[in-house]
């Protein structure tokens, strides 16, 4: 074979390359998650709640608002007023101890809280964007964001 | 448990849960939905506005101010992507349909208070591509956010201008929040909702609720006997752009 002194390392070294993140977490553990949870029932089981909340949370937002049933009946015929912030957040008092330990471990982002708020929020932030342009000084009136002085 | 662990296991639950889907994927058993007890409802909700009494008071704004801190709309002062669910403009722009120069004598420069007027046959809920907006049984046309994806084609097809786009993040510009309430986000739009989410508790909605002078007259357009109903059958009332067949439900009394 032509130039195997250059190809065989260069394939050896490619495939230590793709597989670098197999090897190099070999054996390694990861702490899991340890979100807290509320004293008390959930709406359903701690199971069914783990693997399906997402699909939950789902039927809700339609049903709530797209039909008006704001009543849930649960699998024990509990009924719970449905609602994100009024209804979950009432019990999970903070999202950050709660949702974010999970959602951040899988490195999901959910895009509820750009709207819904939770408990622990006392004041909105200025964006992010903001925030940098005052680092390098750009009046805001340029962009158009918010005057922070006004 | 480590990844090594997670990932066989992820592995043969999704293999299993693929294969028997009746059985790994049972849900839970009794899911009833239901309407709250004592909610108002309505065939067709409706609201009058007594615009004289309004004009006898022109320094009030206690409608515009209860709703837009009770929804969280929020105070951007560029009138290009400001956002409003309820607010004031002046004769001539409100009903540009209605020119009359002698009239205009009594009605130019008047304020009339503005908001969606859930219109019976509703343009924008027939142009929204992925039913945001949509009319409810009792006349509400609703906004579902989750689903909004900011077209504007809504916007385009409204002849009233009832709605916002939020072109900028609209939390920095809330200063006092309600925190029963969710913001909105950028790229969305918004309205009044005729206060649906009071309505399910049994409230009346919040600008008919903090209006002092009782200006706002809020009820069920086909119940004969409602407030709303004996009001519009007694006195005369005008709407907006009534000749576009909109069928709007907001009516201005001024005679
Ligand atoms: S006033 Fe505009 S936004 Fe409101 S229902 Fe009528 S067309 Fe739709
Ligand atoms: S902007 Fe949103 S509500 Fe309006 S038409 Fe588009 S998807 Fe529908």
């Amino acid at each position: 074979m032509y130039n195997s002194d250059k190809v065989i390392p260069g394939i050896i070294i490619f495939v230590l390359f793709v597989t670098f993140p197999i090897w190099w977490n070999h054996a390694k553990t990861v702490a899991a998650p340890q979100p807290e949870l509320p004293k008390g029932r959930c709406v359903e089981s701690k199971a069914y709640m783990r693997s399906h909340h997402m699909q939950l949370l789902n039927r809700w937002r339609n049903e709530a608002i797209r039909e008006g049933m704001r009543i849930y009946t649960s699998s024990d015929g509990k009924r719970f007023w449905i609602s994100l912030q009024n209804g979950c957040m009432k019990c999970h008092h903070d999202k950050s101890k709660f949702c974010d330990r999970c959602h951040r471990f899988a490195a999901v982002e959910p895009y509820c809280w750009n709207c819904h708020i939770p408990p622990e929020t006392k004041k909105f932030e200025e964006p992010r964007a903001s925030r940098l342009l005052r680092l390098f000084h750009v009046p805001p009136k340029l962009v158009g964001t918010k005057n922070t002085e006004e | 448990m480590d990844r090594r662990k997670f990932l066989k296991l992820a592995a043969i639950s999704a293999t299993l849960a693929g294969g028997v889907p009746g059985f790994f994927n049972r849900e839970v058993k009794a899911k009833a939905y239901t309407p709250p007890p004592g909610a108002l409802t309505a065939r067709r909700w409706g609201m009058a506005i007594d615009i004289k009494k309004c004009w006898e008071h022109p320094e009030c704004n206690d409608c515009i101010k209860a709703c837009h801190y009770i929804h969280n709309v929020p105070h951007i002062p560029d009138r290009k992507r400001e956002v409003k669910w309820i607010w004031k403009d002046e004769f001539e722009h409100v009903f540009p349909d209605k020119p009359n120069e002698f009239n205009n004598i009594l009605l130019a420069h008047k304020p009339f208070l503005l908001l969606c007027n859930h219109c019976e046959h509703p343009p924008c809920v027939r142009v929204c591509p992925t039913q945001a907006t949509f009319k409810r049984e009792d006349g509400i046309v609703m906004m579902d956010y989750h689903r909004c994806i900011g077209c504007r084609f809504c916007m385009a097809a409204c002849p009233f201008g009832a709605r916002s786009f939020n072109w900028v993040d609209p939390r920095p510009y809330i200063e006092h929040f309600n925190p029963e309430f969710p913001t909105r986000m950028k790229g969305v739009v918004e309205k009044c909702l005729f206060c649906y989410e009071r309505l399910e508790k049994g409230q009346i909605p919040a600008c008919v609720e903090a209006c002092k002078h009782k200006a706002l007259i809020f009820g069920d357009l086909e119940d004969e006997n409602s407030e709303i109903s004996r009001l519009l059958r007694s006195r005369f009332s005008i709407r907006r752009k009534a000749e576009l067949g909109t069928g709007p439900s907001v009516f201005y009394l001024i005679g």
